[in-house]
């Protein structure tokens, strides 16, 4: 058991995941001083993959997410306060209402948002949302109760496959329209992009890719439908704003760290760099709003929006907030995430967009039970199952230790080896949905800095 | 003494009370190559790997010599089961198994079954009191397991006894020991194989159009989007179900209350509070798993383990028992505690292979040490280590007396 | 009593959905959906699954953030 190295006052900006779990890190590894956390929502810290998929569902309603706890955390909970700063010369955090906690460490998760609807006007009409929050999931699932006669979900990511899948599982119409080639293509290349667009199309989903909406229209404040670039339109009482994610990184202007759009980015042992490339030693950040190098990807900068990431960063973060030089630890966990959807179970290790080269090395498309395996120039980078979880780790062993690629084709499904194809990661910046995965560049130790300046 | 003979010591007779220290000696090793060319395997690490590895068949046509190895009754002229098949076949045979038996289609149907195994464990327990020395293995571990596998395939029970001398001779098949009645034993197997392959063929078509609600009847009358069984693989599915059905839960009771009963402070406390046997039995499923190695692998490829070449081909045995306590992976591992934590044990394997029956298995043995701790008082060993069964495959005790306080009960 | 399962950890096993079939579901062979919010009536089922996991994926509590 590590004792505490550095008693002292904490503070953790956001409440959700990671900080919850920082939280029950920080009391497991022996903390024993003053612990505050502060989060924008009004309620406790709860669980988000839920809202897309049971909650939608009608499985489970909104108000009942929630996380459980691991243990007491014995902290004062500031809830339903925005931060809206921080003073790094005097260690403290500016809380809205002009309120300055000090801390002698801080750890910042403040997570993502929904990317909004860019017309703000068509945003605000009635059926106009998007899904991030536990209010939002509750206003959609009361939407998709209401029996709307078609759902448009404008994106074709992880979330917004993952809420069509959900209105055909209640039976309603729905149409996705997504600027890139296929769903999912974003996070997991062309070959399980094309694998999801018949995935869809085989479930009843009016797909239109290679499509945007061009405006939302309404009529006496609701939404009535919309028009596309193609010429098309839809008619449509609810729709679904799924572009992805903005990293909750605002806040942070001006106080001298290094955030941006893309997030804060931080060292392998989570602290926090300076606008100069400098590591701090009292601030540090965990979760979907962290940027951190990761060895197995060249020391890229990585951002996920992952769930596993947000609770073993967390644990690393904490640990290392209260441990001093030679017994912190790295965060070097292997990205992960999952997605259920029109009755499969889509798994990932590794990261499938750092790849040249994919090849399906179980299963096939046409058994909806396949794992797809990706390299980069010459070694395996990621993995991803459907319907086929238990090999999974398998492929991240192969992955951890850098192995070949393609893998050994010997397998017990396989008489014939299988050919890899290349793996056709588009550019980002041609989807509707973000990628959940971004490999964001810009090592923290470039002599130059380059001002990344904020979209729109 | 030399790794080569290692596995001849495990599975020595001699050894079969507390084969943990050889297992210790694996552990040590890492990779065992035996006189014969087959390679034993015991880290946790290790063995994890390859429960998930793609290129480890369980099909005994890809290994070089199907006889190596040794524990392997010699093929028949039956169809394999699911368990000796690689995917995609073992996954469609095991998806239609499922379909009656478990989720996504059946999801309750053995939560069900837990009246009826209380049933049959309370009047099993009920039928020890009073005696003041019983054979736990045939007054209750035996019966109870049986009577619940013969009641949910839908075996009628004047049948039970007939497919108990069948199991029987099935099972001591499956342990063969060099220079022993080894033909006679074999072919009394494979006789005993077929004769309730044919009898359970003859029910499963006399259900065929007249489903009577057991598993039998809807693995003869299901039809779903992988189809349905053919008469040889409902067969064999049938058997295989009804083999696993009571061999390895027999032990998993008995080792569990041999375990108990060398633990009174456990013992008294999972009394105390039957809340906490279920904890208990996952932790008796890594201490003294049922099975204790799976001898039926092949690398389809050359495998490398801890820097050691397994060739292709080659009858590669995975010993479940010594990975569940692998000191790397627990903390006192050869220490029973049913209050530890975190305990992923291999004692129903894992992987694509994990055992198909271990629902049923935790639901039997949960109920049975829980009507077992109600029912017995004072309950001590008569001998230890009892008499064990000859295999070192499914390991476990083939009698275990034990006495009672006079006077107890009622 | 609410639960959480680390779905990264999850590998279909699906010894959950027969210990508490209540609570846990498959949506087709291997997706796995569960109440967060443990119905009174079922606490005893969700915890032998939580023992049983083989994966040991299942957390559950309180809810995080309530008095603490």
């Amino acid at each position: 058991m590590p004792g505490t190295d550095r008693p002292g006052r904490i503070v953790v900006v956001g409440a959700s995941l990671a900080g919850l779990r920082a939280a029950e890190a920080l009391r497991d590894n022996g903390f024993t001083g003053e612990l505050t956390l502060v989060g924008e929502e009004d309620r406790p810290p709860y669980d988000r993959p839920p809202l897309s998929k049971a909650v939608l569902l009608g499985r489970v309603r909104a108000a009942d997410v929630t996380l459980p706890a691991r243990r007491a955390v014995d902290a004062r909970w500031r809830l339903g306060v925005r931060a809206e700063g921080v003073d790094l010369t005097h260690r403290t955090v500016l809380l809205a209402g002009g309120e300055r906690l000090p801390y002698d460490r801080l750890l910042i998760a403040t997570g993502t948002r929904a990317r909004p609807w860019p017309h703000p006007g068509e945003a605000a009409l009635h059926g106009v949302l998007a899904l991030r929050t536990a209010a939002d999931a509750a206003l959609l699932s009361g939407l998709l109760d209401a029996g709307p006669r078609r759902v448009l979900v404008i994106g074709a990511g992880f979330t917004g496959s993952e809420i069509a899948s959900a209105c055909r599982g209640r039976g309603l119409d729905v149409t996705v329209v997504e600027r890139g080639p296929a769903p999912l293509v974003g996070a997991l290349g062309g070959t399980l992009g094309a694998f999801a667009a018949a995935l869809q199309r085989a479930h009843g989903v009016d797909l239109r890719c290679g499509v945007t909406v061009t405006s939302l229209q309404g009529r006496d404040g609701r939404l009535v439908g919309a028009e596309l670039s193609d010429g098309g339109r839809i008619e449509a009482d609810v729709a679904v704003v799924c572009l992805g994610a903005v990293r909750n990184t605002e806040w942070l202007d001006g106080s001298g760290l290094a955030a941006g759009p893309r997030g804060l980015a931080c060292d392998a042992g989570c602290r926090a760099f300076d606008m100069y490339g400098i590591v701090t030693d009292d601030v540090f950040v965990a979760g979907d709003v962290a940027r951190f190098p990761h060895p197995l990807f060249e020391y890229q900068l990585l951002s996920l929006e992952h769930w596993g990431n947000a609770v073993a960063q967390a644990e690393v973060a904490a640990h290392n907030m209260i441990s001093e030089g030679p017994r912190r630890r790295p965060h070097l966990a292997v990205p992960a995430f999952w997605s259920s959807q029109f009755g499969l179970n889509i798994k990932s290790v590794g990261v499938p967009t750092f790849s040249d080269r994919v090849v399906i090395a179980q299963g096939s498309p046409a058994e909806r039970r396949l794992v797809a395996v990706y390299g980069y120039r010459g070694r395996v980078t990621a993995a991803v199952s459907v319907n086929r979880a238990k090999s999974l780790e398998y492929y991240e062993r192969l992955i951890e230790s850098a192995a070949p690629f393609p893998p050994d084709p010997a397998t017990t499904d396989r008489t014939v080896a299988p050919t890899p194809v290349p793996s056709d990661v588009p550019d980002p910046r041609q989807l509707s949905h973000g990628p959940t995965v971004a490999l964001t560049g810009h090592l923290p130790d470039r002599r130059g800095l380059a001002l990344v300046r904020r979209e729109s | 003494m030399p790794p080569e003979t290692l596995f001849r010591r495990i599975t020595d007779y001699a050894s079969r009370a507390d084969p943990y220290p050889l297992y210790a000696e694996l552990r040590e090793a890492r990779v065992a190559r035996q006189e014969d060319g087959s390679y034993l395997i015991g880290t946790f690490a290790d063995v994890a790997a390859l429960l998930h590895d793609p290129r480890i068949s369980s099909d005994l046509h890809n290994r070089t010599d199907p006889r190596a190895g040794g524990l392997l009754p010699p093929p028949d002229d039956m169809p394999p089961s699911f368990i000796g098949v690689d995917d995609p076949e073992h996954d469609r045979l095991r998806r239609l198994a499922m379909r009656p038996f478990g989720p996504p289609h059946s999801p309750g149907r053995i939560d069900g079954l837990t009246g009826e195994v209380t049933r049959i464990a309370r009047e099993l327990a009920g039928s020890l009191d009073g005696r003041d020395r019983i054979d736990l293995v045939d007054d209750f571990a035996y019966p109870l397991p049986v009577g619940v596998i013969c009641g949910l395939l839908g075996v009628p029970a004047e049948d039970v006894p007939q497919v108990h001398a069948w199991t029987e001779s099935i099972i001591a098949g499956f342990d063969l020991t060099p220079g022993q009645d080894e033909e006679a034993r074999t072919r009394a197997a494979r006789e005993a194989r077929r004769g309730m392959a044919a009898y359970l063929s003859g029910l499963a078509e006399s259900r065929r159009g007249h489903p009577s609600g057991d598993l039998l009847s809807d693995l003869a009358n299901d039809h779903g989007p992988d189809g349905s069984l053919t008469p040889g693989e409902l067969m064999v599915t049938a058997v295989l179900l009804l083999i696993a059905g009571h061999e390895t839960t027999v032990n998993l009771i008995t080792n569990g209350m041999l375990t108990l009963l060398r633990h009174p402070d456990a013992l008294a406390l999972l009394r105390a509070d039957p809340g906490l046997v279920p904890g208990a039995v996952e932790e008796l499923l890594r201490y003294e798993p049922p099975v204790q190695l799976l001898p039926q692998r092949t690398p389809l490829t050359d495998v490398e383990v801890a820097g050691v070449t397994i060739p292709r081909g080659a009858p590669l045995i995975l010993v479940l028992a010594a990975a569940n306590r692998d000191p790397l992976r627990y903390e006192n591992a050869d220490r029973f505690d049913p209050l530890r934590r975190d305990i992923q044990h291999f004692g129903f394997g894992s992987g694509v292979h994990n055992c198909f029956g271990a629902p049923l298995a935790r639901l039997e043995t949960r109920v049975a040490l829980t009507e077992l701790l109600r029912a017995l008082d004072a309950p001590a060993l008569v001998e230890d280590p009892p008499p064990y069964r000859r295999s070192p495959v499914l390991r476990g005790p083939r009698h275990l007396l034990i006495e009672q306080a006079t006077g107890g009960g009622a | 009593m609410y639960i959480v399962v680390d779905l990264n950890r999850c590998q279909g096993y699906a010894q959950c959905v027969f210990l508490a079939p209540k609570v846990f579901e498959l949506h087709g062979e291997e997706a796995l959906m569960y109440l967060t919010r443990v119905p009174e009536d079922q606490q005893d089922p969700v915890r032998r699954a939580v023992a049983a996991c083989p994966v040991q994926a299942i957390t559950v509590g309180g809810a995080a953030g309530a008095g603490n």
